[in-house]
């Protein structure tokens, strides 16, 4: 029961991930999980930082560089989305 | 596969950088005529991106000071602060600089850019959290990767968002460190300081501001923006450079905060890098003390600054609101940007190109940077080719379009 719920939490945070995003890559990019945020869907590194800061207002949560930094993929940033929301209980 | 193979993509976007004509960054000065003109390839052009604010490279006291310092103490120290690079010169530099801000203590770096890695990278330790402005100067960013605190960038001159961030931090350990510049280097406009400077009063934070391109040039005695909003109180420390107003090169860091030097036995970029030699120490000290006793150059310099602003904002481009001495005209077109910088340097203009990433918003700059040595002949100058440059190229319609229809910041 309570990994459904943990599991559904993911999918919730993925899906915010993917509607920030799509308001900020070319209409017609494939944003999957394992797409990379910057390589992939073409923005540049400066792009790349005001995305993660529409993500910090999405989910009233900051992001710490050092945390940014170990992000590639849509997936990485939905698990570090998910463990800031946790420790923010 | 190379080692430099990572850098695939800034050689390609390079290579077609510099196809369209001169390398912006590696442009040659045969001569250097005055702080506002210069010889290159045996033409003389109107330098408008030096950063030399005051105009004072050429300051006569400033150069017989340095020479005879030269003289007396040989032309370098071989050694750092904490080893055998102090000399008495360095010590009554830093009272000098202290006396300057009205603050207790001064602590003289190297260069402007240790001055913030040493400082910043310092304070905020290991569950401290550092706040940053978004458009932080690339210095601050590389102290936070020198830093073992939490880095939190906060949007670009938003106090708004920088309480949001700071609450969000509530109940947890450590000091908040928020760091601001008074002018910023790119785009010429000031940090909202009073506004800031309440949010870390509420809050309860420490607050940093980097005066490198306001010093000299902004407040009654040219404090800076902090002295010139009312709010110096609330600042715990101030940066600064000696290579910008004061025209030599080197960096600093005041505040009142009684345990300050202690840094100085703590602070990697300070402790292990030589000192600055003594022809500098000497002619900084000089023309610090210019500054101290001449109005006059801070209001030139505010005179030519609103003198260009108005010329490029009749001209009809797309510049920020704050007639500062620094004045961007944002370009969204790269190749546009980098065509009208070579044809401006060609028709005797040097100015700045900045290009993104490494500035805000994914702009492409022209950079310009006015000085009290302008005299208002070669500011009209200028601007006519600018305009003239500017209009020729489509620049001036392609910021008319921005300018009906504003990007949302």
């Amino acid at each position: 029961m309570g990994s459904v719920i943990l599991a559904n939490q993911y999918d919730n945070i993925e899906a915010g991930i993917v509607a920030v995003l799509e308001a900020r890559v070319a209409a017609g990019a494939q944003i999957s999980p394992k797409a990379k945020i910057a390589r992939d869907l073409g923005l540049d590194s400066v792009a790349v930082m005001d995305f993660v800061m529409d993500i910090e207002d999405h989910f009233d949560i900051s992001i710490p560089l050092d945390r940014v930094a170990e992000v590639e993929t849509v997936e990485d940033l939905t698990r570090a989305v998910e463990a800031l929301l946790k420790d923010k209980g | 596969m190379s080692i430099f193979s990572k850098f695939d993509d800034v050689r390609s976007a390079f290579e077609s950088l510099t196809s369209a004509g001169r390398n912006p960054f590696g442009i040659r000065f045969d001569e250097i005529l005055s702080p506002t003109e210069a010889v290159l390839d045996g033409r003389r052009i109107l330098l408008f991106g030096t950063n030399n604010y005051l105009g004072l490279t050429f300051d006569p006291a400033a150069i017989d000071a340095s020479i005879e310092a030269i003289r007396q103490a040989g032309t370098g120290t071989t050694g750092s602060r904490i080893a055998n690079g102090t000399y008495s010169g360095h010590a009554t530099l830093e009272r000098q600089i202290a006396e300057f801000f009205g603050r207790k203590s001064a602590m003289v770096f190297t260069t402007g850019y240790q001055a913030n890695l040493g400082l910043i990278s310092t304070l905020a330790g290991r569950g401290d959290h550092l706040l940053i402005d978004a458009d932080s100067h690339a210095s601050i960013y590389d102290a936070c990767k020198l830093s073992a605190a939490e880095i939190i960038r906060f949007r670009h001159n938003d106090p708004k968002d920088l309480a949001r961030r700071l609450r969000r931090l509530e109940g947890l350990p450590g000091s908040r460190i928020i760091v601001t510049e008074g002018l910023f280097s790119m785009l010429g406009d000031t940090a909202p300081l009073r506004e800031i400077a309440a949010v870390k009063r509420e809050m309860g934070a420490y607050l940093i501001v980097d005066e490198a391109h306001s010093m000299g040039v902004m407040g009654k005695h040219g404090r800076g923006l902090a002295e010139a909003v009312g709010v110096e109180a609330d600042v715990d420390f101030i940066v600064g450079t000696f290579s910008k107003s004061l025209g030599a090169i080197g960096g600093f860091a005041v505040s009142d905060l009684p345990d300050f030097d202690l840094l100085r036995v703590v602070c990697r970029p300070y402790m292990f890098t030589a000192s600055l030699p003594p022809s500098i120490v000497a002619s900084v000290t000089a023309s610090l003390q210019r500054i101290a006793t001449d109005d006059l150059l801070g209001a030139r310099v505010q005179a030519n600054s609103r003198r260009l602003h108005n010329g490029l904002a009749q001209a009809g481009f797309d510049i920020g609101q704050e007639a500062n001495p620094v004045c961007a005209i944002r370009i969204a077109d790269r190749d546009l940007a980098i065509g009208f910088w070579n044809a401006l340097l060609a028709n005797g203009v040097y100015l700045n190109l900045a290009l993104p990433p490494a500035t805000p918003s994914s702009l492409s700059l022209i950079r310009s940077s006015v000085s009290a040595a302008h005299t208002e002949a070669q500011i009209d100058t200028a601007v006519s080719i600018i305009a003239e440059t500017g209009s020729r190229l489509g620049v001036l319609s392609e910021n008319a379009s921005r300018i009906a229809m504003p990007a949302a910041e």
